[in-house]
C-alpha cells in the first residue's frame, strides 16, 4: 500500500510497543486515516495481513469506533459537540447556521468540498460550550461572532 | 468569608509562567516524588495509599488502596497499569486540564503508581478526541526517557516500566475499565463479565491490571508526598483529599474548581464559585456527578443521620461536596462534572438529549441495555417534537426499569438512571408535553430531527 517511507517506519515503531500486534490495530487506523484521508478496503486488508489478523477482524473496529471512516470527508473536519451542556448553551442553533452556511447537512462534504459537519457527542469541554473541533483544535464559547470566524476560516483556507 | 479553593492537583494549572516542559516541572520540585518513592518499599507505598483513604476519582469512587491489593501477585504473570484518560462522562472536563496543562504530573503519578505494584508496563488510554493531549503526553514522556524518570532501571534503582499512549476512536464505552482493555487489545470495547474478569486478576492480556483515572493517579503522587495519615486528614473521613470539580450549564462561570471533599456546599459553588445563575433565573434541576447519575430537583428535602445520630435536612443547596453526602442525597458525586439547569430548561427535551447520547454509546452487547436505550431516545425524541403522549411518563420507566442490574457492565444503570429520575421527579411536565401535544397546534411535528434545547 501506498505509504510515506517515514510512514512505514513509523508503524513498525509501534508495532513493536505492545506484546500482542493485535493492539496495535487502534494506532495503525489512525496512522492509514490520517496520511489517506479515510480506511478503504485496501487499507483493511494491509492492516490485518501487517498484524497477522483477519480484514474482519479490522473491518468490525472501522464500523464499530465513531472516528473511523470509510469514505472521503471535505477539507476541513469540523466536529461540533451535541451534548447536553453545550446544547444547554446553543450548540444545535451553532450547528444549523454551520450547516446552512456551508450548504450541506450532517456528515456530508459541503458542494465546494471545503467542510464535512459532524454533530458528536461530549467533547470534555463542557465549561466552555458550545465547543466544536476544527481539525485537530479546539474552538470554545461558540456564538455568533465565532461561527463567522471559523466560516471565514475555513472558507479561505487559514489554519 | 468567601469559599477558597483548595488547589492541589491545579496547583501550578493556569499559573502565568507555568508551562508542560519538563524544565518547569523540575523548578516546582517535579519527580522528586519518584526519586523518593524508588527508595521505599513498594508494599510501604501501597500502605500509604491504603492508609490515605483515597478513592477512585473516575466515577465509582472505589478505595484505591483496595483495589491495589485485590492485584494477584501470586500468579506469576506481568502487572500492568492502565491510566483511564478516556474522560467521556458528559458535564466532566478536569482529565483535560491536567493532560493538557500539566502533563508531567500525570507521568510522575503513574511512574510512583506503578513502582508500588511493581507494574512491567503502563498505559495511557487517552480518548481520540484529545489529539493534542496525546501529542503533548508523547513529548512529556520523550522527555522524562531522556532524564531516566521512565525507561529501564529508572534513576539507577534497577527497576524499569515504560509508558505508552493508546489513543481511543471516540467511544464512550471505552471508558469502562473492561472495555478499555478489550480496546487496547485491539478489539471492539465490549466489556467483559465480572466475574470472573475483574481486571485485578484476569485484566489486560489476562494478567493482572489495575485502572485508575488520570486524577486518581496525580492523587497517588500526592499521598506518597505527604504521606498516607497526612492526606487522610484533608476533606472529611473517608471522603479523603480533593476533588476536581467542573462545573457546566446554566451558571455565569462555569469551569473547573478544586475543594477539599465536603469542604462546600451546592449552593456555595453555584452562587459563590460560579458566580450564580444568570440574571432573573431561578434554579430548576442539578445533576451532580456526570450525566449517568441521578438528577436533583430544586426544592427537595434529603433527610440523613450523621455518624452520631443527628438527624438533618438539606435542601438541594445545602448538600456538602463528597461522595457519601451525594449518597444520602440519593445520587452520586460520580466523576464530579456538576451540570446546572435553570428554569428556563425543557425537561423533556433535556433527557431527550441526554438519551440520545447513551442510544449511540450502547456497545450493544446486552439486549436489555441496547433496545432499552434506543426505545428511550425514540420515545423522548418524539415527546420534545411534539408527539407526546399522556402514557410516555410510564412507558419510559417502564422501559428504564428494566434494563439496571440485568447487563454486563454498568452502562446499563447509568443509561437508565436519568431516565428514570427525570420521569419520577418532573411528572408534571412530561405530562404536560402531552396535553400540549394534544391541541390542534401541535399535530405537524416539529422537524423530525434531533431534540432541540
Ligand atoms: C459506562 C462507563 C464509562 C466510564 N467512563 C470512564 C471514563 O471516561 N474515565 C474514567 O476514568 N472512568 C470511567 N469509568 C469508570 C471506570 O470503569 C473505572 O471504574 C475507573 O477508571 C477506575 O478508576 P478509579 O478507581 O481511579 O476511579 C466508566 C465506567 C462506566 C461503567
Ligand atoms: S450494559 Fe450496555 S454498554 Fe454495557 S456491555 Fe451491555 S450493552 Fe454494552
Ligand atoms: S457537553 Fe459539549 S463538551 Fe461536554
Amino acid at each position: 500500500m501506498k505509504l510515506s517511507e517515514e510512514t512505514h517506519k513509523h508503524i513498525d515503531e509501534v508495532i513493536s510497543r505492545y506484546p500482542q500486534k493485535r493492539s496495535a490495530s487502534l494506532p495503525l487506523l489512525h496512522i492509514v486515516q490520517e496520511e489517506q484521508g479515510h480506511i478503504s478496503d485496501e487499507a483493511i486488508e494491509w492492516i490485518a495481513e501487517k498484524l497477522q489478523l483477519q480484514p474482519i477482524n479490522i473491518l468490525e473496529l472501522v464500523t464499530f469506533y465513531p472516528m473511523f471512516r470509510r469514505k472521503p470527508i471535505g477539507r476541513r473536519h469540523l466536529r461540533v459537540c451535541r451534548t447536553l451542556s453545550c446544547a444547554l448553551n446553543g450548540a444545535y442553533k451553532v450547528c444549523d447556521s454551520l450547516q446552512k452556511e456551508f450548504k450541506c447537512g450532517l456528515n456530508e462534504v459541503s458542494p465546494d468540498g471545503d467542510v464535512t459537519i459532524e454533530f458528536v457527542e461530549c467533547l470534555a469541554s463542557c465549561g466552555s460550550g458550545p465547543v466544536a473541533l476544527l481539525d485537530d483544535e479546539l474552538i470554545e464559547n461558540i456564538d455568533e461572532t465565532k461561527t463567522r470566524e471559523i466560516v471565514g476560516r475555513v472558507r479561505n483556507g487559514q489554519n | 468569608m468567601p469559599v477558597q479553593e483548595r488547589r492541589i492537583i491545579l496547583k501550578h494549572v493556569d499559573q502565568p509562567d507555568y508551562t508542560t516542559d519538563l524544565d518547569c516541572y523540575l523548578r516546582h520540585g517535579g519527580y522528586e516524588v519518584l526519586r523518593k518513592a524508588l527508595q521505599s518499599k513498594p508494599e510501604e507505598l501501597c500502605q500509604e495509599v491504603m492508609k490515605s483513604g483515597l478513592r477512585g476519582r473516575g466515577g465509582a469512587g472505589f478505595s484505591s488502596g483496595m483495589k491495589w491489593n485485590f492485584l494477584d501477585r501470586k500468579s506469576g504473570k506481568p502487572i500492568y497499569l492502565i491510566c483511564n484518560a478516556d474522560e467521556s462522562e458528559p458535564g466532566t472536563f478536569k482529565d483535560r486540564q491536567i493532560i493538557h496543562k500539566d502533563p508531567h504530573q500525570l507521568i510522575e503519578g503513574i511512574m510512583v503508581s506503578c513502582f508500588a505494584i511493581q507494574a512491567k508496563q503502563a498505559y495511557i488510554y487517552i480518548r481520540g478526541e484529545f489529539p493534542l493531549g496525546a501529542r503533548l503526553l508523547e513529548k512529556a514522556l520523550d522527555e522524562a526517557r531522556a532524564k531516566n524518570f521512565v525507561g529501564d532501571n529508572i534513576l539507577g534503582s534497577g527497576y524499569s516500566c515504560d509508558i505508552v499512549v493508546h489513543r481511543g476512536a471516540g467511544a464512550y464505552i471505552c471508558g469502562e475499565e473492561t472495555g478499555l482493555i478489550e480496546s487496547l487489545e485491539g478489539k471492539r470495547p465490549y466489556p467483559r463479565i465480572k466475574p470472573p474478569f475483574f481486571p485485578a486478576v484476569l485484566g489486560l492480556y489476562q494478567c493482572p491490571t489495575a485502572v485508575n483515572n488520570v486524577e486518581t493517579l496525580c492523587n497517588v503522587k500526592h499521598v506518597i508526598d505527604m504521606g498516607g495519615e497526612a492526606f487522610s486528614k484533608i476533606g472529611k473521613p473517608n471522603n479523603t483529599g480533593t476533588r476536581i470539580l467542573s462545573v457546566s450549564g446554566h451558571v455565569m462561570k462555569p469551569g473547573y474548581y478544586e475543594f477539599e471533599c465536603g469542604a462546600i456546599t451546592m449552593g456555595q459553588l453555584i452562587d459563590e464559585v460560579c458566580g450564580g445563575l444568570r440574571p432573573g433565573r431561578e434554579l430548576k434541576a442539578i445533576i451532580p456527578g456526570g450525566s449517568s447519575m441521578k438528577v436533583l430537583k430544586a426544592g427537595e428535602r434529603y433527610k440523613g443521620k450523621t455518624k452520631d445520630g443527628k438527624e438533618f435536612e438539606w435542601g438541594i443547596r445545602d448538600i456538602p461536596l463528597d461522595f457519601d453526602s451525594m449518597l444520602t442525597a440519593g445520587s452520586m458525586a460520580g466523576s464530579g462534572g456538576i451540570i446546572v439547569m435553570d428554569d428556563s430548561t425543557d425537561m423533556v427535551e433535556a433527557l431527550a438529549n441526554v438519551n440520545a447520547f447513551y442510544a449511540h454509546e450502547s456497545c450493544g452487547q446486552c439486549t436489555p441495555c441496547r433496545e432499552g436505550s434506543l426505545w428511550m431516545n425514540k420515545i423522548s425524541s418524539r415527546m420534545s417534537h411534539g408527539q407526546a403522549r399522556r402514557e410516555d411518563a410510564d412507558l419510559l420507566e417502564s422501559v428504564a426499569g428494566q434494563i439496571a442490574g440485568r447487563t454486563i457492565c454498568a452502562f446499563g444503570e447509568a443509561c437508565a438512571w436519568p431516565t428514570q429520575s427525570f420521569v419520577d421527579k418532573f411528572r408534571d411536565e412530561f405530562l404536560a408535553k402531552a396535553d400540549k401535544s394534544a391541541t390542534p397546534e401541535a399535530t405537524e411535528p416539529k422537524r423530525a430531527a434531533v431534540p432541540l434545547i
